[in-house]
C-alpha cells in the first residue's frame, strides 16, 4: 500500500517532526505551567492576578487559532516571522502550559499546611520552602496529570499539519492524496499515536515511581516492612504511619 | 500610636544579650487574637525571662498554643504586640510609627524561635539527616560538613544515631518526634516552643520522647515555652506554670505553688480534672 521511498521521505520524518514538536512544546508547557502555576499562589495579589488572568485566556482560546493567529496574523502585525514548527510549538506550550499551571497549583495547595509551618519554623525563605520541601513533596502528585497532559500534546500536535508542517498526520493526508486510500492510512495515524502514547505513559510511569521512592513512599523491593509501605505521605507526616512497626 | 509599655521602653533593640538568665526574653503585650468572630486571646499580657522553662496549662481552647503559634510568627496578632529579645515579632518600627513587619526583619527576629509540632511534621521527601541538616545549611549558611557533624551530634542525643539513612515514614512517632527535636535544636534557638509534643504518641512513646525533653532542659540554657498535658513532666521541668482560661492569665507561679496550692477556683477545678 506504501511506497518504501514514499515511507522513507515522508513519514519516518513526519514521525520525527511529531516527536519534536512534542518535545519542545512540552518544555515549554512544562516551564510555563511551574512559573504561572507557582505565581497564581504568590502573597502578592497583581502577581496573582496576572497569572490567573494567563491561566483563564490561554485555557480558553483554541490552539488551533492561536496557531494561526501566530503563524499568520503576528507576522502581518509585528513583521516577526515564525519558521512554521516555531508557531506550533508556540500556540501548544503556551496553551499546554496553562492547563498545566492548575496542575502545579492544585498540587502545591494539596501539600499539608503542617509542612509551611514546618518550613517557616526553620526560617526558610518562601522560595528556600518553594524550592526544597513544597514542589519536592508535590511533584509525585504532578505526574498523572501531567501524563494525561502530554499525551493530549502529543495528540495536539496534528493541528500543526494545519499549518503546513509535515508532521505525522500531514504526511499521512499528503499519502491519501497520491493513494486516494484513506481507511489503511488513517487507522495506521491512529496506531501510531496511540504506540507513541503508550510510550510516554511508560517512561511517565517510570518518573512517578523514582519520585515516590524519593520522598520515601514506593514499596521497597525487600525489607520487613514490605506490607506497610503502601501509606500515603499524608500518614506518614502525621504520625499514623508505621507506629508499630519501626522500633 | 504608642505601643511602648513603660518597662519594655528602654530595652536596647539589638545588641543585647538575651540569653543572660534573667533578663526578659518573650514579652506580650495586650495582644488580642480573634478567630472568626471567637476570641482567643484576650488582651493577653504576660513575659518569660531568658533561660526560663515555662509550661502552659489550661483547658483546650484556653489559646495555649495560639500562643506558640504567635511567637512562631505561623499566625499574626489582631492586636497588641510581641516582643523577642527586646525586637518586635511581627512590627516594625518605621519613622517612629509602628507598622506590620516584612518578611525580612520577622526572619530576623525568627531566627532564634524554634518549634516542635504535635505532629512532628518531618519532611517526608528528606531522610532524618537530611531533616536535620537542611536548615542550618539553607538558612545559617553551614558547610554540609559542619550541618551534618551537628547533626549526627544531635541525633546521637536523642538516641536515634543509627537511623540517619531513614526516611521519616519507616520511624515510629515517637522516633519521629525525637528527630523533629534534634532538627530544631539544630538551628540553635534561644527559644524553644513545644507544642503538645506527645500528644500523638502512643503511650509507650511518651517517655523517650519527655526524656529528651528533660535532657534539653538540663543541659542547655534553651527558654522553652511548653504546651503539655504531660502534669508530671511539667512539675519536673518547669520554674513557672501560667494556667489560661479564656484567652487569659488565671494564675501563674511556681510548679509547687500551682500544682500544690493554687489561689485560684478555676486553677483547681482543672487539675482535678487533668491528674
Amino acid at each position: 500500500m506504501m511506497t518504501g521511498a514514499f515511507f522513507e521521505n515522508w513519514f519516518l520524518p513526519g514521525i520525527w517532526i511529531t516527536l519534536q514538536v512534542t518535545f519542545f512544546s512540552a518544555a515549554l508547557a512544562f516551564v510555563v505551567s511551574f512559573v504561572v502555576g507557582v505565581l497564581r499562589a504568590a502573597p502578592s495579589r497583581i502577581v496573582r492576578i496576572l497569572a490567573g488572568a494567563y491561566f483563564e485566556i490561554f485555557r480558553s482560546t483554541s490552539s488551533l487559532v492561536f496557531m494561526f493567529w501566530i503563524a499568520f496574523t503576528v507576522p502581518m502585525l509585528f513583521h516577526i516571522q515564525f519558521y512554521g514548527m516555531a508557531a506550533g510549538v508556540l500556540a501548544l506550550g503556551l496553551t499546554y502550559g496553562a492547563y498545566g499551571s492548575e496542575i502545579v497549583r492544585g498540587a502545591l495547595a494539596a501539600v499539608p499546611a503542617a509542612q509551611r509551618e514546618a518550613g517557616i519554623a526553620l526560617n526558610f525563605t518562601r522560595i528556600q520552602r518553594l524550592r526544597r520541601i513544597e514542589i519536592p513533596q508535590a511533584w509525585p502528585e504532578m505526574l498523572p496529570p501531567f501524563n494525561n497532559l502530554l499525551i493530549e500534546l502529543l495528540k495536539g500536535t496534528s493541528l500543526i499539519s494545519l499549518i503546513t508542517v509535515a508532521d505525522m498526520t500531514f504526511s499521512g493526508n499528503l499519502l491519501r492524496l497520491v493513494k486516494g486510500e484513506s481507511a489503511p492510512i488513517y487507522t495506521l495515524l491512529l496506531v501510531l499515536y496511540f504506540v507513541l502514547a503508550f510510550l510516554l505513559t511508560r517512561g511517565m510511569r517510570l518518573l512517578e515511581r523514582r519520585a515516590k521512592a524519593k520522598i520515601g513512599q514506593a514499596p521497597e523491593k525487600t525489607g520487613l516492612f514490605g506490607g506497610l509501605r503502601s501509606r500515603s505521605s499524608i500518614d506518614a507526616v502525621t504520625g499514623t504511619a508505621g507506629t508499630g512497626g519501626a522500633k | 500610636m504608642s505601643a511602648e509599655s513603660p518597662h519594655t521602653a528602654n530595652t536596647p533593640v539589638t545588641d543585647a544579650n538575651p540569653a543572660v538568665d534573667g533578663s526578659e526574653l518573650i514579652r506580650f503585650d495586650k495582644v488580642t487574637k480573634r478567630f472568626a468572630g471567637n476570641t482567643v486571646l484576650d488582651n493577653l499580657c504576660f513575659s518569660v525571662d531568658s533561660g526560663k522553662h515555662v509550661t502552659l496549662i489550661g483547658p483546650s481552647g484556653s489559646g495555649k498554643t495560639t500562643i506558640l503559634r504567635l511567637l512562631m510568627t505561623l499566625v499574626k496578632p489582631d492586636e497588641g504586640t510581641i516582643k523577642v529579645g527586646g525586637d518586635y515579632l511581627t512590627h516594625e518600627e518605621r519613622g517612629g510609627k509602628l507598622v506590620p513587619a516584612g518578611e525580612k526583619h520577622i526572619r530576623e527576629v525568627r531566627k532564634n524561635i524554634g518549634m516542635v509540632f504535635q505532629q512532628f511534621n518531618l519532611f517526608p521527601n528528606m531522610k532524618v539527616l537530611q531533616n536535620i541538616m537542611e536548615a542550618p545549611v539553607q538558612v545559617l549558611g553551614l558547610s554540609k560538613d559542619e550541618a551534618e557533624a551537628r547533626a549526627r551530634e544531635l541525633l546521637d542525643m536523642v538516641g536515634l544515631a543509627d537511623r540517619c539513612d531513614e526516611y521519616p515514614s519507616r520511624l515510629s512517632g515517637g522516633q519521629q518526634q525525637r528527630v523533629a527535636i534534634a532538627r530544631a535544636l539544630a538551628m540553635r534557638p534561644q527559644v524553644l516552643l513545644l507544642d503538645e509534643v506527645t500528644s500523638a504518641l502512643d503511650p509507650e512513646l511518651v517517655a523517650g520522647v519527655l526524656d529528651v525533653l528533660r535532657d534539653v532542659a538540663r543541659t542547655t540554657d534553651i527558654t522553652m515555652l511548653c504546651v503539655t498535658h504531660e502534669m508530671n513532666f511539667a512539675r519536673d521541668i518547669s520554674d513557672q506554670v501560667l494556667m489560661f482560661d479564656g484567652g487569659k492569665v488565671v494564675e501563674s507561679g511556681s510548679p509547687e505553688k500551682i500544682f500544690g496550692d493554687p489561689d485560684h477556683d478555676r486553677t483547681r477545678e482543672f487539675l482535678s480534672a487533668v491528674l
